[in-house]
């Protein structure tokens, strides 16, 4: 088990003391760690380690060709996943989750080193558990509920986000998020800050950058470098986007990570109310203690 | 002040040009149109056009084996290619525009850092010219006269120059480019990384060599071994004649140094 990061941690790292709290309460599939002792060492290393996508490269052919993915995930993400080891070893970082290295070095959009290798990392197995051989159609159930409210219809959503992913200009990425969240977020500045709570939106990133920055919770992503389409589709941004929404998004991946946020976004307003109440009853409790004095004052002047 | 004005300005009547009479005004890039272009073009309904797409100084094999004739083919034919048209559509839209040399186009676009939605298209179509023309089949080796005096002046040796490059454009990370330029105020050479579409002209600075970083610009040839790219433009490609050129055409506006005037 990995030591208990907090205690470890620099005061300037945190953004706002609830950090840390909301961090445990994340329910996205944190990324395991495999730790590695050496013989006779007394340090103990935590390695993340590079995960296969949840099916084998050739299976999305010929949307996206094996040799794509033998060089995206064999080589792109596996340079991410070795180059942030390399960086983080013996430093407060080491013992964090994925995501607290990507929400520590954000660092309020002055990035600190690790940040590029950490959020390329996340971004690439997200995207690899977003796409599923025989994908694409439509979402259904709540999801789709929730799509025709916010963008209309689906065919609005679906327009909206190709043109999101095709206008991002340079190295990118283009999202469906889930955005639950009130007030300016410590860690960064709200792109949306006049939206109302708990709304689905289209967001688009440049380079490494992810909506988890902002305190969204990221259901669908589509990676626009050009090292992701560049083999199969050249310079047809356009048509690589289509074929992803047609043939590989899988719905269900998304559906659940739906289902994950709004539980997430549950459960912090439960535990804000129930500060909420705790400060309350604390306050009222010194109201108390100070009615005694006063009335002992009155007395003793009497 | 365009100090780069492209030394392949014609005024030729392609037929990429708009029919009105105010032409001749308007400083052509457009060069022969070829195969490529005719079959690109041929898709665009109506005749407006007001920047053209000019080739490579060089065929598009040329470059082999360092940058293959399909990485050409893709990078000008389809990336090049498509920036030009794509800033004509705009163009289209926005009067206010027209009529502008290239490089007043990227600096007025640039808007001082809060860039318009033409600057993108403007400035790639833009680097990708400067890109081309720093490249020569036999390139590499090292620069000659007044340029590497320069080199060793502003970077100690030239070893030490094509270090700090190398090590600039593998640090340079997501899209954009590598410049050596000269500095103007300063008056000397700096290595300078640029994202995305950015380049020195927007702070008024003199490009003498562009490396294009983006993704497209050697993945085919590649993947994903970027120091392999940057070392073989560096060993086989880059046109050190060309830059010193630039360098020649950057000194009637750059004082870079004291005239020696004879004592009698």
């Amino acid at each position: 088990m990995a030591a208990t990061p907090s205690a470890t941690l620099p005061s300037t790292f945190l953004p706002c003391p609830g950090f840390r709290e909301s961090c445990r309460t994340l329910n996205w599939r944190t990324h395991k760690k495999q730790l590695v002792r050496k013989a006779g060492a007394v340090k103990v290393r935590a390695k993340f380690e590079l995960e296969p996508p949840p099916y084998p490269m050739n299976a999305l052919e010929p949307h996206m060709s094996r040799t794509t993915f033998e060089y995206h995930w064999g080589k792109h993400h596996r340079a991410y996943v070795d180059n942030l080891n390399k960086q983080i070893v013996g430093t407060e970082l080491d013992d964090l989750t994925l995501e607290d290295i990507i929400l520590v070095t954000y660092n309020r959009g002055d990035l600190l080193p690790p940040f590029n290798n950490a959020a390329q990392a996340w971004n690439h197995q997200f995207f690899w558990e977003s796409m599923k051989p025989g994908g694409g159609g439509k979402p259904s159930g709540e999801l789709l509920e929730l799509i025709n409210r916010d963008f209309g219809s689906f065919e609005a959503f679906v327009k909206e986000f190709k043109t999101a992913a095709a206008t991002q200009f340079g190295s990118g990425w283009a999202w469906l998020a889930y955005k639950a969240n009130r007030l300016d977020v410590g860690n960064a500045s709200n792109p949306h800050p006049s939206d109302e709570d708990k709304k689905l939106v289209i967001v688009k990133t440049a380079n490494a950058v992810n909506p988890l920055v902002w305190d969204y919770s990221p259901l669908l992503t589509i990676d626009v470098w050009e090292h992701a389409y560049h083999l199969d589709f050249r310079s047809r941004r356009a048509e690589y986007i289509s074929i992803f929404m047609e043939k590989l998004v899988s719905w269900e991946a998304v559906s659940s990570r739906l289902e994950a946020a709004k539980a997430q976004a549950a459960e912090r307003e439960k535990e804000e109310e129930r500060k909420r109440r705790e400060e309350e009853e604390e306050y009222q409790a010194g109201d108390e203690v100070r009615e005694m004095y006063v009335e002992s004052t009155d007395s003793e002047a009497e | 002040m365009s100090w780069c004005c492209c030394n392949s300005v014609c005024t030729s009547s392609s037929r990429q040009l708009l029919a009105t009479s105010d032409l001749s005004s308007i400083p052509s890039r457009v060069s022969n149109v070829g195969l490529k272009q005719k079959r690109s073009l041929c898709g665009v309904p109506k005749v407006f056009a007001y920047y053209g797409l000019k080739t490579p100084p060089y065929k598009l094999d040329a470059l082999e084996p360092y940058m293959s004739q399909k990485m050409l083919e893709v990078h000008w034919g389809e990336h090049h290619c498509g920036y030009v048209e794509a800033l004509n559509k705009q163009l289209e839209k926005n009067d206010m525009l027209y009529g502008c040399t290239m490089d007043e186009l990227i600096k007025v676009t640039y808007n001082n850092g809060n860039p318009l939605p033409e600057f993108g298209v403007a400035a790639q179509v833009w680097n990708h010219d400067f890109f081309w023309e720093s490249m020569k089949p036999g390139g590499g080796d090292m620069p000659k006269l007044g340029l590497l005096q320069l080199i060793e002046k502003d970077f100690g040796s030239f070893t030490n120059f094509k270090e700090k490059f190398i090590e600039a454009a593998l640090t340079l990370f997501g899209s954009g480019w590598i410049w050596l330029v000269l500095n103007r105020e300063e008056k000397r050479l700096a290595i300078i990384k640029t994202s995305n579409a950015v380049n020195p002209l927007v702070w008024n600075d003199i490009p003498l060599i562009g490396l294009d970083l983006w993704e497209h610009a050697y993945y085919l040839d590649y993947k994903n071994d970027k120091a392999n790219y940057v070392n073989v433009f560096m060993n086989h490609l880059v046109s050190w004649d060309v830059a010193l050129g630039r360098m020649a055409r950057a000194q009637a506006f750059v004082n870079l140094g004291e005239p020696k005037i004879p004592v009698a």
